[in-house]
């Protein structure tokens, strides 16, 4: 017997491979190094932690030759947590719920309308501009949490890949524009802002609500939460009506 | 900890089964989160268990998305073709989201109270 090379790297190399949570140690990690990358850039709306662990990973899986479908299998212990995580919005919508009791109504109504005009314009714009059909229902639930947007996405025919891609970008763009382009129109109220930014923008739009004032990001939370149900609620009744 | 995930589960398992079984266009997820509301209202609140599991799995929510993100590697050849488009329609459907949704509350509010800064 030899002991001559006690690091046997094809050993080490094949257990890397096999192990089933080498990515979900990948994904992991790319987070981590993207969270901290936002922190250190105080929050630089582009490098928002999600895109950039995206964007890593799939130069990692490029570079290494990886199918997506294997790293999927990998990190899929992650994506089922999702649905467990998507049923504990249930206690920050409640929170919410309790602390704005007094302005219930006219925040139902603005919920009303303002949820259907971001799916209704959707729609319209996404034919107008001739998107195909799966992706245009991928588009539909842009404005609500991701892991609603994603799952209403799949239910309802679309690409919940892209969607989960285009909801991130919508919170982005929504959390930059909302508080110049309301001050324009001459909505200024911490309340109106911060409900605004919750319906157009989810959880991405929460947190600049937060900077803005905790009421602001009390009536976010709330907005983001309530949209997620109008959604879902609405989202086959209106896909059902509309012309294709 | 253990109980407060269970607890979920069965409140994600409970929306699973009722939205196939009924054939319903939620999502069970979803579903499974409306319930839960429903019974916070009933029992005016969650046990401190449950709470603790929630706002843990809530704070590493995003990365939850990220496996599925990364599916946008299959989706090369369709960006390429409707990437402008998309960006458009984004754009300015979140712009018009935002303002129907501020400006509705807006009035609404100085209807209401006419110093809407009462509240803030």
């Amino acid at each position: 017997m030899s002991f001559a090379n006690p690091l046997d790297s094809q050993a080490m190399l094949l257990a890397l491979q096999t192990a089933p949570f080498l990515w979900l140690g990948v994904t992991a990690g790319c987070f981590l190094l993207a969270e901290r990358l936002y922190a250190r850039t105080r929050h630089f709306p582009l490098l928002h932690p999600v895109l950039v662990s995206i964007v890593l990973i799939v130069a990692i899986l490029r570079l290494c030759g990886v199918p997506y479908q294997s790293y999927f299998s990998g990190a899929q212990l992650f994506h089922w947590l999702l649905g467990t995580a998507t049923v504990a919005l249930a206690v920050p919508l409640f929170d919410n719920l309790q602390r704005v009791r007094a302005l219930l109504w006219p925040l139902l109504i603005a919920l009303l309308i303002g949820g259907l005009a971001g799916m209704l314009s959707a729609l319209a714009l996404g034919k107008l501009f001739g998107l195909s059909p799966a992706v245009l229902v991928s588009f539909v639930p842009k404005s609500v949490t991701t892991p609603i947007a994603m799952a209403l996405s799949q239910h309802a025919g679309g690409l919940p890949a892209l969607t989960a891609n285009v909801v991130i970008l919508t919170g982005i763009f929504g959390a930059m524009i909302a508080v110049p382009l309301l001050s324009l129109f001459g909505v200024r109220s911490d309340i109106a802002q911060g409900f605004a930014l919750g319906i157009a923008a989810h959880g991405v739009g929460t947190a600049r609500a937060m900077q803005i004032s905790p009421t602001a990001g009390a009536f976010a939370g709330l907005a983001m939460g309530l949209n997620g149900v109008l959604t879902s609620l609405t989202l086959a009744l209106l896909l059902a009506f509309w012309p294709a | 900890m253990l109980y407060g995930f269970t607890f979920l589960v069965i409140f994600q398992l409970l929306g699973e089964v009722l939205s196939r079984g009924l054939h319903l266009p939620v999502p069970g997820p979803v579903l499974g989160m409306l319930l839960l509301v429903a019974w916070a209202v009933i029992k005016r609140g969650v046990d401190d268990r449950v709470g603790r599991v929630c706002s843990g799995l809530l704070r590493y929510m995003a990365l939850l998305f990220v496996p599925a993100g990364v599916g946008l590697m299959l989706l090369g050849p369709l960006l390429r073709d409707e990437g402008w488009a998309m960006l458009a329609v984004l754009v300015l459907s979140t712009i018009i989201t935002l303002l129907v949704a501020g400006l509705t509350l807006h009035r609404l509010l100085r209807r209401r109270h006419p110093s809407a800064d009462e509240f803030s």
